[in-house]
């Protein structure tokens, strides 16, 4: 027999049963949940009269519609009518099903995929879904976690499994050490600019080679998370020491005896040496200089040195038209340096990059720039939102609200804020923002807004510089 | 959910590779409970300009594509978010079918959920298709049994579909129920479970 790869184990470890027409009957060990993708879900099982059946293995908290302030005030206080009806059915859902649930306000409430690891409810080996696309962060433990929609949901809570196709197998290798200023971003824009937005579809990527194993678990989840961008099901990295260290004492973590027994456990979960990829690539980085997108698709990447292209030079006059749709949506000209575009807005958060390590690589900017006398640019909007309020509470206790304070930046409360504008904080028509969140299409934060993702560094450079920056003038 | 068996009806072209879920319906329109009614969201900053006034240039704006029950689309149709309030809003303003050359995976699974047929075809056959759509006469005729589509001229095109997501389509099952028909199934996975995985058993 073949070897075998990292997702066929995780798969195998969890087939229930061989449904017909090549469904597969799959168990879910995790189910996260939120307040946007879940009211018709339990509506749904109140219809059927089923109950939840494990409770237990579910998670919920309240994070796509909450506002990133006043959080202490309580849901009755939230302004829109819609967003706070959502809050209150998923707070009245989970009590009728006795899910675990910190809601609004919360110290450990925060992004869904922020707040998984950060419980150490996410583990090696396991299956973890939610209804959410980026849910593919929690490939960086070594689990099968992907995104899946509300009928699903509505099956997970119903039935704790889910009926699935086996996916193809790929495998990214990383080789090569990066310059400084360029990190797991970058990374995955590069990887994203070389295979398209629908170069993974149908796929579970494997992340390995020498720069991911150097990754701390925070680069990793930045990596998996934009798993999804460029299409693929799924995207993981093998647990490794620095995996267990993380899990090590958190809540939801296996305490002593247990503790060995899982890590013993986990460690079974990597790729055979013999196994099989049904796709390989290999990306350099040491090549690669800091990276950001210039339109309207994940897909749009430049280095930061770049000027932006002409859309003349793309292959197909389908690539054509969408280049010259979207610098004109971006309020670009092709040939331009693209740090030459002024900004107006900042967005330092989302499930991308709002861990403690993110925070402190955009605070290492912010305490540069005080050093020369610098701050936020005149103009500029800048906000900073912690992915959860452990993360808020840790980087507090390190001084880095009052750093960014000082700096010129808003320090707001958690949530997921503006990486899709749900809440109270978006774009303006027209304004160009430096986002460190994982998605641009058009009018995903405020209709008419321009985003360029990046790297937390370069989104703080370029808050200091008012427009696009090369982040290794500030380092 | 909806049986899905045969459909006829008008097409509208939107010749745009990697239309995303956040195009199809907009952030604002999530924010429901329910399932119904999003159809008046359903592409929304292509339906509309920045004051709320329909752009009538805009395809399903346009009188000729008034009851489309269809879409022919470019590449990657779906992509982005998990939502799905996307094929909710497409099934609520009436479109039941849509044709491409790729889906996105979730966006692909969530239409088999609600009865919205996502209809895979070659490159040549959608750009005839969209060709057609474009035209004067776009009553296209979708056949689930047969797997064709059958254009106002009478190219008649085969797609391939999943057996099982094809009789569940066609008998409108709930998928619910038939995964509970294993429940013994996922009572011994958990009892193994508990016994070879204390830790993970919460
Ligand atoms: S931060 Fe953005 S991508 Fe992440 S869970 Fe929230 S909305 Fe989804």
């Amino acid at each position: 027999m073949p070897g075998r790869t990292l997702y066929d184990k995780i798969w195998d470890a969890h087939v229930v049963a061989e449904a017909p027409n090549d469904e597969t009957v799959l168990y879910v060990d995790l189910h996260l949940i939120h307040e946007v993708t879940t009211p018709q879900a339990f509506a749904g099982l109140r219809a059927a009269g089923r109950p939840v059946r494990r409770p237990d293995l579910t998670l919920a908290v309240a994070d796509h519609n909450t506002p990133t302030e006043g959080q202490a005030l309580g849901v009755e206080a939230v302004a829109d009518p819609e967003a706070r009806l959502q809050l209150q059915t998923l707070a009245r859902n989970v009590a009728d099903a006795g899910i675990a649930f910190f809601p609004m306000g919360d110290i450990a409430n925060g992004i869904v995929h922020i707040v998984g690891p950060e419980q150490g409810r996410t583990q090696p080996g396991m299956t973890v879904v939610c209804g959410d696309s980026h849910t593919s962060t929690h490939g960086a433990f070594g689990a099968l976690a992907h995104g899946i929609g509300t009928s699903e949901v509505e099956h997970v809570l119903a039935t704790q499994t889910l009926r699935q196709r086996k996916a193809k197998n790929m495998r990214v290798t990383f080789i090569g050490q990066p310059i400084p200023g360029v990190g797991a971003k970058d990374f995955a824009l590069a990887l994203i600019g070389e295979i398209g937005t629908g170069g993974g579809t149908g796929s579970v990527i494997e992340y390995a080679g020498p720069a991911i194993d150097a990754l701390s678990m925070e680069g990793r989840m930045t990596l998996c998370n934009l798993s999804i961008e460029g299409g693929a099901k799924a995207g993981l990295i093998a647990a490794d020491d620095k995996t267990f260290a993380y899990i090590m004492g958190k809540p939801g973590a296996p305490k002593g005896a247990a503790w060995d027994m899982a890590v013993e456990y986990w460690r079974s979960f990597t790729s055979d040496p013999d196994a099989r990829f049904d796709r390989e690539i290999t990306i350099d980085v040491s090549k690669l200089a800091p990276t950001l997108t210039w339109g309207t698709s994940p897909e749009d990447v430049m280095a930061v040195t770049g000027l932006v292209p002409d859309p003349q030079s793309f292959g197909t006059e389908d690539k054509r038209a969408g280049a010259a749709r979207a610098l004109d949506y971006m309020g670009l000209t092709a040939g331009q340096p693209i740090i030459e575009a002024a900004i107006q807005r900042v967005f330092i958060g989302s499930c991308t990059n709002s861990r403690i390590e993110d925070l402190r690589q955009a605070a290492l900017i912010a305490r540069k720039a005080l050093d020369r006398g610098l701050k936020v640019a005149p103009g500029v909007r800048a906000m900073i939102v912690p992915g959860s309020g452990l993360v808020k509470e840790e980087a507090e206790a390190e001084g880095l609200d009052k750093l960014f304070i000082e700096a010129g930046f808003e320090w707001r409360e958690p949530g997921c804020s503006m990486c899709l504008g749900m809440n109270p904080d978006r774009l303006a028509p027209g304004e160009r923002c430096a986002t460190t969140s994982n998605r641009k299409f058009e009018g995903r934060q405020g209709r008419g807004g321009r985003t360029h993702l990046m790297s937390p560094a370069m989104a703080a450079a370029a808050a200091i510089a008012g427009h696009i920056a090369d982040v290794r003038e500030y380092l | 959910m909806e049986k899905f068996d045969r459909l006829d009806g008008p097409a509208a072209p939107l010749a745009m590779a990697n239309i995303d879920t956040d195009q199809i319906i907009p952030k604002q329109f999530l924010k429901t409970v329910e399932r119904e009614g999003l159809g008046k969201g359903l592409f929304y900053d292509f339906r509309f300009d920045m004051e709320g006034v329909l752009k009538p240039e805009f395809v399903l704006n346009q009188p000729a594509y008034k009851g489309v029950k269809m879409l022919v689309a470019g590449d990657n149709f779906g992509c982005g978010s998990s939502r799905e309030h996307a094929p909710w809003a497409l099934m609520d303003f009436g479109i039941r079918c849509v044709i491409s050359t790729s889906f996105a995976d979730i966006f692909y699974n969530n239409c088999f959920s609600n009865g919205l047929l996502p209809v895979v075809l070659k490159l040549d056959q959608v750009q005839a298709l969209m060709a057609e759509a474009k035209g004067g006469n776009h009553v296209f005729s979708v056949a689930l049994e047969a797997q064709t589509v059958v254009s106002p001229s009478g190219q008649s095109f085969h797609f391939d579909i999943d057996p099982g997501r094809k009789e569940k389509m066609l008998k409108g099952l709930d998928a619910i129920g038939e995964t509970l028909e294993h429940a013994s199934a996922i009572d011994r996975f958990e009892e193994k479970r508990r016994l070879t995985r204390a830790w993970a058993a919460a």
